[in-house]
């Protein structure tokens, strides 16, 4: 699955076919017609390429346009107050969007380490006849719909988390002290939307970081070795590097789906409408799992303000992306090899 | 190469349009279009088949949910609405044009829980029900929910509250229900299709806050009749204002309806009623049409159908048939029907 590795080469194919290597006996009327093809072709591409632009936009205004009434209605206080409440229409969107940003944050935090662990376990120490197979099933799990997390999670993954993580974490005064775990504990909350995210993205960040680290040149590690790198030093202080700007690419392909997943966090998250808490056993709700619940039975102002939502979750998902971005460039510049990555 | 190429991808570029106008020309082929409720799925399953059989006029029905349903019917997309709800203001100005709604059955919201050592068929007063909504009563042994039941040995545990989190026609008339039996309720959240929980946390769907229950014990939710009956939930008999604990059943939502007064644009709830066997969080799904439709004959052939024949379905699938006075009334409105 090579999701993003971009192509080698994308140079303009116009040039290509120059009459060098062909035969001699092409009539003048056939290569006008396949130079004309060719221009066709590049044309074709152009205007493929163009419907992303197209879409993007459009996507755009009409989140603007379909939001307007509540903008007018709400204002900024959208943004920063807590009321959600469809039986008096009144509706802000604080506490769904710094939940959506916790819970990401959260399943960054347990699937990064062991993405990226995987991933060099993939390319470089695996033996040959694990490989496929392991590369078969992280494959896979990339490919398991959303709702089926969902379902695994409601029927294993809630029960064994109450009895052995939070009940266990509850029981520990102190611990309940901190905000962290200050509520009682249900497993239908944050930390349990945290791990399914977690589980969910790990699949796409190994994935990706793979592919990348399969990418670098043999003769980069082989120059390691021949300095007389131990294994560690090799990976670590040659391989990794050079890899880094295309791994944060993945881990922001992974940050992108878990800030939008919809239908497992809307199983797992608990649903609760109150004020944003740092307590990992709070009931919250993400703001794609909001528009999930809400959309179906709404009307009015209702429908503009999950509309809203929806515009600050593409705006959300712009910025982090942006952020990433910026970090990729300032942090690979320094790396040979790295800068010009993706 | 590149020729076969072109032909073969031509090939099947006819072909997916083909099959494309295929598929859109049998869409047209339905003659009336309806959306909405989830809740009254599965009769009208039952009924959208029994009535094609029976007439040959074919219906597509979508179980899109309440307001989406609405939604439609307003955008014209569709003929006729399902809704648990019926319309509020904000969606009659919205229709632009007076619509019409006909009740078609009645259903029953069980209050439903999972607690270890106790029986089906606990005894609980509508004040405990909203108390326990309220985050107000917290523990199962609570006096609210013991005193009302002699001899049933409650465990001292938290209760863990399970509500729908999409807005869903059972939590109109749940919520209805509350708002009627206690004042608090009425004052702090209010009733709706969807609201502002105060307490315990939301699952999507029946499906979802069944299985939320199902892996907690010591919870408590609420779910349609037809769903609890299907997949063995306990329930639990609810006071009514005559003082009885009434269980649900198709029985005694029918009671619940039986005397009730009705408006005439029939949008009304009717929870916490006086009838004396009645089960109190009983209420109505409506058809919803515009009184000028453009298929408004094969509507009004459809509901005068609905009203008469399609009530034999109700009681076996866990729903109430409307009560005669009631159907009475319909047919007569019936006739507004262009």
């Amino acid at each position: 699955m090579s999701l993003t590795t971009p192509s080698p080469s994308n140079q303009p194919l116009t040039n290509n076919l120059s009459p060098v290597g062909s035969p001699k006996k092409v009539s003048l009327t056939d290569r006008t017609l396949s130079q004309s093809l060719d221009k066709a072709y590049v044309a074709l591409l152009f205007v493929a390429s163009l419907t992303i632009l197209v879409i993007v936009f459009g996507l755009f205004l009409q989140l603007v346009i379909s939001a307007a009434p509540s903008f007018k209605a709400f204002g900024f206080g959208f943004f920063v107050k807590d009321d959600w409440d469809p039986g008096r229409d009144i509706y802000a969107a604080r506490p769904f969007i710094l939940s959506t940003l916790y819970s990401s944050l959260i399943a960054l935090l347990i699937s990064v380490p062991i993405s990226i662990g995987t991933a060099i376990f993939l390319s470089e120490i695996c033996p040959k006849w694990l490989r496929t197979p392991l590369s078969f099933l992280v494959e896979l799990l990339a490919a398991v719909p959303s709702v089926v997390y969902g379902l695994w999670a409601i029927f294993v993954m809630i029960p064994l988390l109450v009895t052995y993580v939070e009940t266990p974490i509850s029981n520990v005064h102190w611990l309940t002290k901190l905000p962290l775990f200050d509520m009682p504990p249900n497993g239908t909350d944050m930390l349990a939307a945290g791990l399914v995210l977690a589980i969910m993205v790990t699949p796409y960040i190994t994935a990706v970081s793979r592919d990348i680290l399969r990418a670098i040149p043999r003769s980069v590690r082989e120059g390691s070795y021949a300095l007389g790198s131990t294994k560690w030093e090799a990976i670590n202080l040659v391989v990794l590097p050079f890899a880094r700007a295309g791994i944060t690419g993945g881990v922001i392909l992974g940050l992108g789906r878990a800030l939008g997943e919809t239908m497992a966090v809307t199983m797992v998250c608990g649903n609760g409408m109150g004020v944003f808490r740092l307590s990992l056993f709070n009931q919250c709700s993400t703001m794609a799992s909001v528009i999930a619940n809400d959309l179906g039975d709404a009307s009015g102002v209702h429908i503009s303000a999950l509309i809203e939502i929806g515009f600050v979750l593409f705006i959300v998902t712009m910025l982090v992306n942006t952020a990433a971005r910026l970090l990729i460039f300032f942090t690979a510049k320094d790396i040979q090899g790295g800068g010009k990555k993706l | 190469m590149t020729h076969s190429f072109f032909r073969k991808s031509t090939l099947a570029v006819a072909l997916i349009l083909t099959g494309g106008l295929l598929i859109s020309g049998a869409s047209q082929a339905q003659d009336l279009q309806g959306a909405g409720s989830t809740f009254v799925n599965p009769i009208m399953t039952h009924w959208t088949a029994d009535y094609q059989k029976e007439t040959g006029v074919s219906i597509n029905y979508q179980p899109v949910g309440s307001g989406a349903g609405i939604n439609d019917l307003i955008s014209k997309s569709v003929d006729f609405a399902g809704s648990d709800a019926p319309m509020n203001a904000g969606q009659l100005a919205a229709a632009g044009a007076p619509v019409l709604h006909f009740p078609d059955v009645i259903g029953a919201v069980p209050v439903v829980y999972n607690v270890d050592g106790v029986p089906a068929g606990i005894n609980l007063t509508g004040q405990a029900v909203a108390d326990i909504f309220l985050g107000r009563v917290t523990k199962w042994n609570d006096p609210e929910i013991t005193s009302t039941n002699k001899g049933i040995n409650f465990p001292d545990a938290s209760i863990f509250v399970v509500h729908r989190s999409d807005g869903s026609g059972t939590t109109g008339i749940f919520t209805d229900f509350l708002s009627r039996v206690s004042p608090d309720w009425h004052d702090l959240v209010g009733e709706g299709t969807s609201i502002k929980w105060p307490a315990g946390l939301g699952a999507k769907g029946s499906a979802g806050v069944a299985g939320l229950m199902r892996t907690h014990p010591n919870s408590i939710g609420y779910v349609e009749l037809s769903y609890a009956v299907q997949n063995v939930i306990y329930y639990a008999k609810i006071s009514n204002p005559k003082g009885n604990f009434v269980y649900p059943t198709s029985d005694s939502a029918a009671a619940e309806a039986a005397n009730i007064k009705i408006p005439a644009d029939f949008r009304t709830y009717f929870t916490n009623g006086p009838s004396k066997d009645g089960y109190p969080i009983s209420g109505f799904s409506w058809l919803i049409v515009y009184q000028n439709s453009a298929n408004g004959d094969k509507l009004k052939k459809f509901i005068n159908w609905v009203l008469t024949e399609g009530q034999a379905d109700t009681t076996p699938l866990d729903y109430a048939p409307i009560p005669d006075s009631v159907k009475a009334k319909e047919l007569v409105a019936l006739n507004s029907l262009k």
